[in-house]
Formats: C-alpha cells, sequence, structure tokens
C-alpha cells in the first residue's frame, strides 16, 4: 500500500472560480456582499429597504438565490436596478460556478456594488465561497438567540450580523443580549446591527456600515491601483 | 434559460454533503490517472469543526455515491479538527472549547483562529493490482 498526499481543499474547483471571480471584482471595484440567514429571516426586505434609499443613478446590483420562484426578483425588480434570479432547482446554496453563469451578460465596469442574496439556509452556504468580500448573516428575533451556537460556521465567517425584525421584541421571547453575546462568542470580531425593515429601526446604522464597506473598499482599491 | 438553469443544477446533488462527497470522489478519480497499475483503498480527509459539515451525513452519501460502482470497496477517513486560536500577545495555541476563545495561558480575548474550519483532501491510499489480496475490490 502507497499513501500519496493530496492536501486540497475539497472544494478547490468551487474556490479556484471564487478566486477569479474576486479577482474580477478587485479589478472592476466592485464590492460584493453575501447575504445569508434562515428562510423568512428578511434578507429580500432588507435589500427592499436598501434599494430604496439607494440614489438612482447609483451602480448596484442583486442576485437572488431561491430554490424555486422568480418571487424575490420580481419583489427587488421594482427598484430599477439590475437584479436576476438564480434558480437553483434543488440545490441548498449557491456556488462560485451559478454566479460566473449569471453574470456572464452583465457589464461588470458598470457595477459598485453586488449584493448576492443566499438560498435561505444557516448551514451549507457557509461552505462555499462566492468571491465575496464579506459575508452577512442575518438573523430575526422569531428564531432561537442560540442559532450562532448551533450553526457557528456563518457566524464565525461573517462580518456582519444583522439582527432583524426587533419591532418584535415585545412580543417573542427572545433576548436580544444573549443573542449578540452567542454571536460574539463563536466571532469576537463580528460587528451588529439591530434593524427592523418594516418599521424602519437601525437601518440607518446598516446603510451606515455599508457606505463604510463601500468607502474603505474603494480606497483599497485605490492605493491597489 | 430556465430549464438550463435547472438542469446544471440537477446535476449537482441536492444535499449538501452529497455534493461534498462527489467532489472528494471527483478527486480520487483525477489523482488516480496519476497512479496506473493501482486501485485506491482509502482516502482521507479533513474536516474542521466549525466547516458545517455532518461526518454521518457525509459518510452517509460517499456510500451510497460510491455503491455498486468500481469504488465500492474504497474506505473514507474522516479526521476531525478542532477549532485553534493563537493568542496575539504571548503567541500560546490552543483548542477553543465551547466557544470560550480567551487565551487559557494570558487570559486576553486577543487571539486569532489558525483551524477549524478545514475541508481538505488530506490523503489517498492505493494498492497495486494483485499485490496482496485478490479480488481487493469484490464487496465483502
Amino acid at each position: 500500500m502507497e499513501r500519496v498526499p493530496l492536501e486540497r481543499k475539497v472544494l478547490s474547483e468551487n474556490d479556484r472560480i471564487a478566486a477569479e471571480l474576486r479577482a474580477r471584482f478587485q479589478e472592476h471595484g466592485i464590492l460584493c456582499l453575501n447575504l445569508i440567514s434562515s428562510p423568512g429571516s428578511g434578507k429580500t426586505s432588507l435589500l427592499e429597504r436598501t434599494l430604496e434609499s439607494l440614489p438612482r443613478h447609483d451602480r448596484v446590483a442583486v442576485l437572488t438565490g431561491d430554490i424555486q420562484t422568480e418571487n424575490d426578483a420580481n419583489r427587488l425588480k421594482r427598484f430599477n436596478f439590475p437584479v436576476k434570479q438564480i434558480t437553483t432547482g434543488g440545490t441548498c446554496h449557491l456556488d462560485a460556478r451559478m454566479i460566473e453563469r449569471h453574470l456572464a451578460d452583465w457589464r461588470l465596469e458598470d457595477l459598485d456594488l453586488l449584493f448576492i442574496e443566499n438560498v435561505g439556509n444557516l448551514v451549507c452556504p457557509a461552505s462555499y465561497d462566492l468571491g465575496e468580500a464579506a459575508k452577512i448573516v442575518v438573523l430575526s428575533v422569531t428564531e432561537g438567540e442560540d442559532k450562532p451556537l448551533k450553526y457557528p460556521s456563518i457566524f464565525f465567517k461573517s462580518d456582519l450580523l444583522v439582527l432583524n425584525k426587533v419591532d418584535l421584541l415585545p412580543y417573542v421571547p427572545f433576548d436580544i443580549n444573549a443573542a449578540a453575546d452567542n454571536a460574539r462568542k463563536v466571532h469576537p470580531g463580528i460587528e451588529i446591527v439591530k434593524v427592523s425593515c418594516l418599521a424602519g429601526n437601525g437601518l440607518r446604522e446598516w446603510m451606515n456600515w455599508l457606505e463604510q464597506r463601500r468607502t474603505a473598499h474603494k480606497s483599497l482599491q485605490e492605493t491597489v491601483s | 434559460m430556465r430549464r438550463e438553469t435547472r438542469q446544471a443544477a440537477s446535476q449537482q446533488k441536492i444535499m449538501h454533503e452529497m455534493g461534498i462527497a462527489n467532489s472528494v470522489l471527483e478527486a480520487v478519480r483525477t489523482e488516480m490517472g496519476l497512479h496506473p497499475g493501482t486501485y485506491p483503498s482509502k482516502v482521507g480527509v479533513r474536516i474542521g469543526e466549525m466547516a458545517a459539515i455532518d461526518q454521518d451525513a457525509l459518510r452517509f452519501c460517499f456510500e451510497a455515491i460510491i455503491q455498486e460502482t468500481d469504488l465500492a470497496s474504497l474506505e473514507l477517513g474522516i479526521e476531525v479538527c478542532p477549532r485553534r486560536h493563537r493568542c496575539q500577545v504571548c503567541r500560546h495555541d490552543f483548542v477553543v472549547r465551547d466557544y470560550d476563545s480567551r487565551c487559557p495561558q494570558c487570559a486576553t480575548f486577543e487571539t486569532t483562529c489558525i483551524s477549524g474550519d478545514e475541508l481538505e483532501l488530506a490523503y489517498l491510499e492505493v494498492e497495486e493490482y494483485g499485490a496482496s489480496t485478490v479480488g481487493a475490490k469484490s464487496t465483502q
């Protein structure tokens, strides 16, 4: 018997495509953000509120993933930014190849910001690099505050936790401080914003985070070029 | 266009661990091209405890996809890697338990993750045809 060392990542093909995407985003100065959450936590609502408040001439686009239906794309198209639905037909996450394929007929030089709304799932999307600059995890107060401990991987890999539906806090037994503590336990450096996409609380804080990220990305870009 | 998307999606596997198992198997087949006259007996993978991979599900999927193929006797070795951090102050490396990422030596929270989200192919064991057991490929 001979043992041959392999020493490479299992998802090396996905990672290769993701690295190519990242290089293309870099080349065109695009900030790409990958939004991940359970189904129904409010990824699409957060994007609706975001697109609604961005200036019309802003160079923003959205790729939105679901197993079936074009519903999310239809919700987001109302804001007149380029939006494309990715229907995976069963796959529980987006992978880099799907992103590459759906970007094929967009002119990347026309974009500064790309949102990817992943398939609603706290597990699998954590494993697939899509070439994004950062992952953002959305958790709503109708879920359990122990979700960061139960699904550590995604909280560990996300730069920002958006705690959504805070307008419901008076009606649900959700301890928001415990949720934040649990997220920081898993990932001490994670940033946290508390929002209600319905009532509007905290959206300014979210938009500030986004703006800071865009500015930082731009200045990084200028340093590189 | 939509049909194309669906077809492409259906070629992938629905379950997460199924996709991982397929990628492992693809890597084995690619590697075997470099070792003529041998067959693979075991493939080793490293999985970090933060990698969001369920071991049992991976094993189940792996066994399901090799069944009744030429790789039916291929064994899957899984090494689970704990989450390790390194202290930025005293440089101590330690295993993180119960999500407590504080340095056990100097109690600072200034620690960074150095491992624990692995999803890697570690090794492949290959045997020469006819060298040891005849019919090693047949199922027991």
